[in-house]
């Protein structure tokens, strides 16, 4: 026992097999991980123990009563009976108060078939109740357009009120009332703001909190699961889509305790909803009298090379270009960059919301220097120009779980955007570059700046730049943290002073020896670059002779011929309507999943492009983690994956290397061609050296994108719209 | 605007003054039950908000205690508030002859107030003051021995007292 104790080892029994376990754990948790079953409606991996249920009592030796394995530590020499007769009756007992008031619908209850109190009803419960008085009846309440509620069956285990307050970080659900008239419920209508609310759906144990609009719709038992990648934000959460025949009922998170751990926000769980609206389902050209006319795929490809090749044989190469969507996958990115230098072209852009390239190829990657799970450890966070929040909601929670733990945060941001976590020192303003380069200064006036040359640029240069107090506060907490991060966000990416702001944070984190943390737009911004997708560089970061035009440049000065991938012109792009009307000047090649304006109006050639769900492919997400998927269903109609779109386009232009039979074949193209290990490497701001001067430092910030504003899915579909209308507070519309 | 008086404020102040700076929410009950007190003996969610506020607490955890605990009235009680306990002494001391007569004089059932807003009469567990059941409590008096089959005239005498005050 002495030796045991020293080596941080309890040994206990559980139904007489002994374990060594690592002491403080509860009971449960052991048995979970020794594969022991033990009953359980409010225990969760994740959330703090409440113990309240009662379900997982079990004997343990000596101790006069039952015990809950979800809050029993373990202790030397415990001795635990999980299906002693005492415990079983215990169990049995609970399962028949558990099961006085809760409603015996279960043939018409969504959570049939995946529901914990049915399934613990069956093996632990009576057959038959003995109870003859009334059940309970209570009324259901409003949560949104999301999470729909039968409250007569919730059991009152609080898995969603304590998922509010520790996970969703804001209070919004409790348990009102007492006894037999506790409710569990917001108390005054309100819909649940939280931009993770949805996860409350998977916890609920029972058919209490359902997806609204998957209600009635399918049967658990029907559905099909296939792991996916979540493509609305560069976090990479895991997702499972659903699917029943052949059409996606619903998705669900997909436990990775690395990247989304057990949730998903509610933009990755209902955007599906959107994944039909407005589809283009047929390749389409348009005719002498300017009207899109259907048309099969071998006229609509031939229309296209026909077309550019007379462009380029008049033009040349460089009057092709192409604009990805930030959220298309390595293949994608990959092909079409393939197919655009096959012509003879280098212009090919993903960067939508970018306005600043004079960092041109230097801040080439931008990633995290951590990985998600390292962010928790974070003692002190800098966050710059980001509604890190709503921009990536998984990324934040790892944030705020550093600030549970004690982290002290600091920000630079325009004064509308609000966090479900605690800031210390809160810049509120206008413009990123003056206050970044107070903190800067700050840190090199204590003689931080080493060889990295700042004298000029912050102390003798031509702007006078002021240190104020709260720059002071950040320095300090950035010098001070043991292990301190800054993260620049979308707001910082999207500024008209880009490359100025990240030279600015790059000397910041040098200086303060903390981790630079990037993240830009879209759901593979990386693994754009890392395909090739980017007029100054090929595949694996090969440079290219002659830099081409990025997206702006191919906005202000048209090409001749341009294809637009997965791209909602109108609506995606930075820039007015009449400057992105100009991008339909010349002959536009719209492979797109949905008709949109500039499409409709403007488009040559429609080619229906494989919708969310429906291809396979990979993305690289903010930590330069490679994650494939499979597609889950067909692609609606004609439409055909990007991929296959790509390979057949360049083949039927007679380019070299287009002999492709499958997105894994692309795949192993691609990975050959890039460091794939390259995971935990430093964002990419190689030779870094100062600038010269500030740039445009009266540049003012550009306004957050709405949660629900961030790509063609998101915008269509009509639950998240619903939810964004219902709530005022969550949502910026500065 | 605040619907909670400077004094009201500076009491709850007192209130908060007695716990650590970081467990302000210590003094909601006491909060809630000044805030009660000014505003003729019931809560709104308005006056619960603002206390959520000034302990700097989620509204709904506000919410929970008000409605957890019988003391804190939610919707608008009268002017005196007759609590009649029916716990186990009381009731083995026939106090549902004390709930008869009640709701006989004044009209009105267990949880209701008469027209003219004087009385709303309120079951509650037990006072504390089982010795001399059966009881009930207005305002900050207990009333006790209340047993119309050995006092037939207390009950008449406490309503008279009680109209007397207005
Ligand atoms: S609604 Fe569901 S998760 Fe919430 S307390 Fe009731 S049973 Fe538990
Ligand atoms: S799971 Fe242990 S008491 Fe609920
Ligand atoms: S039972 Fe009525 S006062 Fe105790």
């Amino acid at each position: 026992m002495e030796s045991s104790a020293e080596q941080n080892i309890v040994n206990i029994e559980i139904n007489d097999i002994s374990l060594q376990v690592e002491p403080g754990q509860m009971l449960i948790e052991v048995a979970d991980a020794n594969g022991v079953a033990i009953p359980r409606f409010c225990y969760h991996k994740k959330l703090s123990t409440s113990a309240n249920c009662r379900m997982c009592l079990v004997e343990v030796e000596k101790a006069p009563k039952m015990l809950p394995a979800c809050a029993t530590q373990v202790m030397n020499g415990m001795k635990v009976w999980t299906k002693s007769p005492k415990a079983i009756a215990a169990q049995k007992s609970v399962m028949e108060f558990l099961l006085i008031n809760h409603p015996l619908d279960c043939p018409v209850c969504d959570q049939g078939g995946e529901c914990d109190l049915q399934d613990i009803a069956m093996g632990y419960g009576g057959d038959q109740t003995r109870y003859q008085e009334r059940r309970r009846i209570v009324k259901d309440k409003d949560y949104g357009a999301l999470v729909s509620t039968e409250m007569s069956r919730c059991i009152h285990c609080t898995r969603c009120v304590r998922f509010g307050e520790e996970v969703g970080g804001i209070a919004e659900i409790g348990g009102t009332g007492r006894g037999d008239h506790m409710e569990i419920g917001t108390y005054v209508q309100k819909s649940l703001s939280s931009e993770l609310s949805g996860n409350i759906i998977d916890l609920c144990p029972v058919g209490a909190l359902l997806s609204k609009p998957f209600l009635y719709s399918a049967r658990a038992w029907e559905l099909q699961s296939y792991l996916s990648i979540a493509p609305h934000d560069a976090v990479g959460s895991n997702i499972k889509i659903q699917t029943r025949n052949g059409k996606i009922m619903r998705v669900v998170p997909a436990d990775n305790e690395e990247v989304n751990e057990s949730w998903i926000s509610d933009r990755d769980r209902f955007s599906y909803l959107g994944a039909n609206e407005s589809r283009v389902t047929s390749p389409m050209v348009r005719n002498s009298s300017g009207n899109l006319v259907e048309t099969n795929w071998q006229a609509a490809l031939d229309t296209v090379i026909k077309s550019f090749t007379e462009i380029i044989a008049t033009d040349g190469g460089s009057a092709v270009g192409a604009i990805a969507s930030p959220s298309s996958s390595v293949e994608e990115f990959y092909l079409l960059q393939k197919f655009m230098r096959g012509l003879g072209s280098n212009n090919i852009d993903f960067r939508l919301q970018q306005q600043d390239f004079s960092a041109g190829a230097e801040q080439s990657a931008p990633k995290l220097e951590l990985s998600l799970q390292e962010i928790e450890t974070q003692n002190s966070i800098f966050i710059i120009g980001s509604d890190i929040q709503r921009e990536q909601p998984l990324l934040s929670h790892r944030v705020r779980k550093a600030t549970l733990a004690g982290a002290v945060v600091s920000t630079i941001n325009p004064k509308t955007i609000e966090f479900n976590f605690a800031i210390s020192t809160s810049v509120k303003t206008d413009k990123l570059t003056p206050a970044l380069a107070g903190v800067a200064k700050e840190l090199l006036s204590r003689g931080l700046g080493g060889d990295l040359n700042l004298e000029q640029l912050l102390t003798d240069g031509a702007v006078n730049i002021a240190v104020e107090a709260e720059h002071k506060e950040i320095a300090d907490s950035l010098v001070n943290g043991e292990n301190s991060m800054v993260l620049l966000g979308a707001l910082a990416y999207r500024d008209q002073n880009q490359s100025r702001i990240y030279s600015l944070a790059t000397a910041i984190s040098k200086m303060s020896n903390s981790s630079l943390n990037i993240v830009t737009e879209g759901a593979n911004a990386l693994g754009g670059v890392l395909a090739g997708a980017v007029p100054y560089h090929s595949a694996g970061k090969v440079e290219v002779s002659e830099c081409g035009v990025d997206v702006a440049e191919m906005i202000s000065n048209p090409p001749k011929g341009v294809v637009l991938f997965g791209v909602e012109a109108d609506k995606d792009l930075a820039g007015d309507d009449s400057a992105i009307d100009s991008l339909g000047s010349g002959f536009v090649v719209a492979i797109t999943p949905f008709m949109d304006r500039l499409t409709y109006e403007h488009a040559d050639v429609v080619l229906p492009l494989a919708g969310f769900g429906e291809s396979s492919g990979t993305f690289v997400n903010a930590e330069g983690r490679w994650q494939s998927f499979s597609g889950a269903v067909k692609p609606l109609g004609e439409a055909r994956p990007g991929w296959k779109i790509l390979r057949v386009l360049g083949s039927s232009a007679e380019l070299q290397g287009f002999e492709l039979d499958s997105s894994e074949q692309v795949l192993n193209e691609v990975k050959a061609l890039c460091d794939v290990t390259a995971d935990k490497s430093e964002p990419e701001i190689s030779n870094w050296s100062a600038p010269t001067d500030l740039g445009n430092i009266e540049a003012e910030m550009v306004k957050p994108i709405p949660l629900y504003e961030v790509d063609a899915v998101v915008r269509r579909s009509a639950p998240l719209q619903e939810q964004a209308k219902k709530l005022t507070g969550g949502v910026d519309d500065v | 605007m605040s619907m909670i008086s400077d004094s009201a404020r500076s009491d709850i102040e007192n209130w908060v003054d007695k716990y650590p700076a970081e467990e302000k929410q210590s003094a909601v009950m006491a909060a809630l039950r000044i805030v009660q007190d000014e505003n003729s003996g019931s809560l709104t969610t308005e006056l619960m908000n603002e206390v959520a506020t000034l302990l700097e607490m989620p509204e709904i955890a506000v919410y929970e205690v008000a409605t957890f605990y019988s003391m804190y009235e939610l919707k608008l009680v009268g002017r005196h508030k007759i609590c009649v306990c029916t716990n186990i002494s009381c009731m083995l001391n026939n106090s549902k002859a004390v709930v008869d007569k009640l709701e006989d004089k004044l009209g009105v059932k267990l949880g209701e107030t008469t027209a003219d807003g004087e009385f709303t009469l309120k079951e509650v567990e037990c006072l504390g003051a089982c010795v001399n059941a059966p009881v009930v409590q207005v305002g900050e008096n207990y009333y006790e021995h209340l047993n119309p089959a050995i006092n037939p005239d207390k009950i008449d005498q406490l309503l008279a007292e009680l109209r007397g005050e207005s």
